[in-house]
């Protein structure tokens, strides 16, 4: 029992490392006609290397593709990327159906180019935070780690 | 269980309360090959030819944890346009939590609950690399194994390992250069070994050319396969391993032992209690 009390005597030391007891699960996604990646993969990257599993879902996934996907993965929150000018249909369409599918836990975060006065619409929406170009990931990592689920 | 109930038992697979399933018919198909020679394109097209002839078609698809972070950057299934739609379908992305075998235990549990709900064939594609291509024989009723050309020397490539357990190799990617003189020399290598060789099948995920074939072949496999102490072995360290990983004090031991209070008799001995 001596080197299982020893071991006991490092509980509450910190590493300097962030290990996550239970790694979130988030769909990133890309709803609607719009080629642009580049934003949502960095995004993905960023969580992942915050600890959390991260699930892409590649280009041009209608919203019902992407409340399906959601629940499919079991996934706390979905990330939805709109450069395309088109998020103030898409995004709150993803909302309404993550809430008809009984989804209305998942939380739901926006990003890419959305003008500041759409913004309040979206937020009416259901869209739980919009992380628009200049975003640091820690910001998003914060706005992650202080979720309550 | 609904479908969402479905998905969020498969988040607890330790505590799946189904009847273990039975090994005929077989429903479990293993998906193995290094990174780049099409598995992900090569599944979306079973997939499909799966869900036409009216199987009802779960697939599973691991990809790495980061051994820094523990996050994973799950990304299969954007190479699979067959599987967002439709209730015949269901996929589902898993990370392997750094459990080294890639999680065979909770991924048996998972299977065993998938069929018990209905679902007829299961896939599992592996990550790619690895001692869990080998552990993947715990869990999969057949195991595919997927080669390409242009991989250099597949032989040298592949050593001891999954090509002996493999139960039917596709070289996928016959649309390209040199998929012929693969099959031909992956067909004899298989020739020295004393055991009926696996068949080995030309095939391209790109146009569909041989999927037919290749579906037929899987189905028409033997049900008593190759090397029954090879997956029995793996199915029984598969199962050491997670008793270890879920110790309580998993975490504190590792701890004391990277940081050098503990040796790994110690260590070992303390995991070895329950």
């Amino acid at each position: 029992m001596g080197a299982l009390s020893a071991i006991r005597g490092v509980q509450g030391v910190s590493t300097g490392g962030h290990v996550m007891a239970s790694p979130l699960r988030i769909v990133i996604a890309k709803p609607g006609l719009d080629g642009h990646d580049r934003g949502a993969k960095v995004v993905a990257r960023a969580l992942r290397d915050a600890g959390h599993e991260v699930i892409y879902t590649g280009l041009r996934r209608t919203p019902e593709q992407i409340v399906r996907i959601a629940m499919d993965e079991d996934a706390q929150v979905v990330g939805l990327s709109s450069l395309s000018g088109a998020h103030g249909f898409l995004f709150p369409r993803v909302c309404e159906l993550l809430r008809d599918a009984g989804l209305d836990d998942i939380v739901v975060f926006g990003g890419g180019i959305i003008p500041e006065r759409d913004r309040p619409a979206l937020h009416e929406a259901g869209v739980a935070a919009i992380f628009g170009p200049g975003t640091t990931s820690s910001e998003m990592v914060t706005f992650l780690d202080n979720l309550e689920f | 269980m609904n479908r969402r109930e479905l998905a969020r038992s498969l988040s607890s697979a330790e505590s799946i309360d189904c009847p273990k399933r039975t090994m005929e018919p077989w429903r479990v198909l293993g998906v193995t090959g290094a990174p780049g020679v099409g598995k992900s394109c090569l599944v979306d097209r079973i997939v499909s030819q799966w869900l036409d002839r009216g199987e009802r078609v779960a697939i599973l698809a691991i990809d790495p944890s980061s051994p820094v972070s523990g996050g994973a950057l799950l990304g299969d299934r954007m190479r699979m346009s067959s599987v967002d739609g439709g209730d015949d379908v269901f996929f589902r992305s898993i990370a392997t939590r750094n459990l080294p075998g890639g999680i065979p235990v909770r991924l048996d549990r998972m299977v065993d609950l998938l069929v018990h709900e209905g679902w007829t064939r299961i896939i599992i594609e592996t990550v790619g690399s690895g001692q869990s291509e080998i552990r993947i024989v715990a869990v999969a009723d057949r195991l595919l194994l997927v080669e390409g050309p242009a991989r250099g020397d597949v032989i040298q490539a592949e050593k001891a390992g999954v090509l002996e357990l493999a139960d039917l190799i596709a070289v996928n990617k016959s649309d390209l250069q040199g998929a012929e003189k693969v099959a031909d020399e992956i067909r004899l290598s298989l020739n020295f070994s004393d055991n009926e060789p696996a068949p080995v099948i030309l095939c391209s995920a790109e146009n569909g050319d041989g999927i037919g074939q290749l579906l037929d072949t899987i189905d028409s496999l033997p049900s008593a396969r190759g090397p029954a102490i090879a997956r029995s072995r793996e199915r029984l360290l598969a199962h050491h391993q997670e008793f270890l990983l879920s110790h309580p004090d998993f975490s504190d031991v590792l701890k004391g032992f990277s940081e050098g209070r503990l040796n790994i008799e110690e260590a070992f001995e303390i995991l070895r209690r329950g």
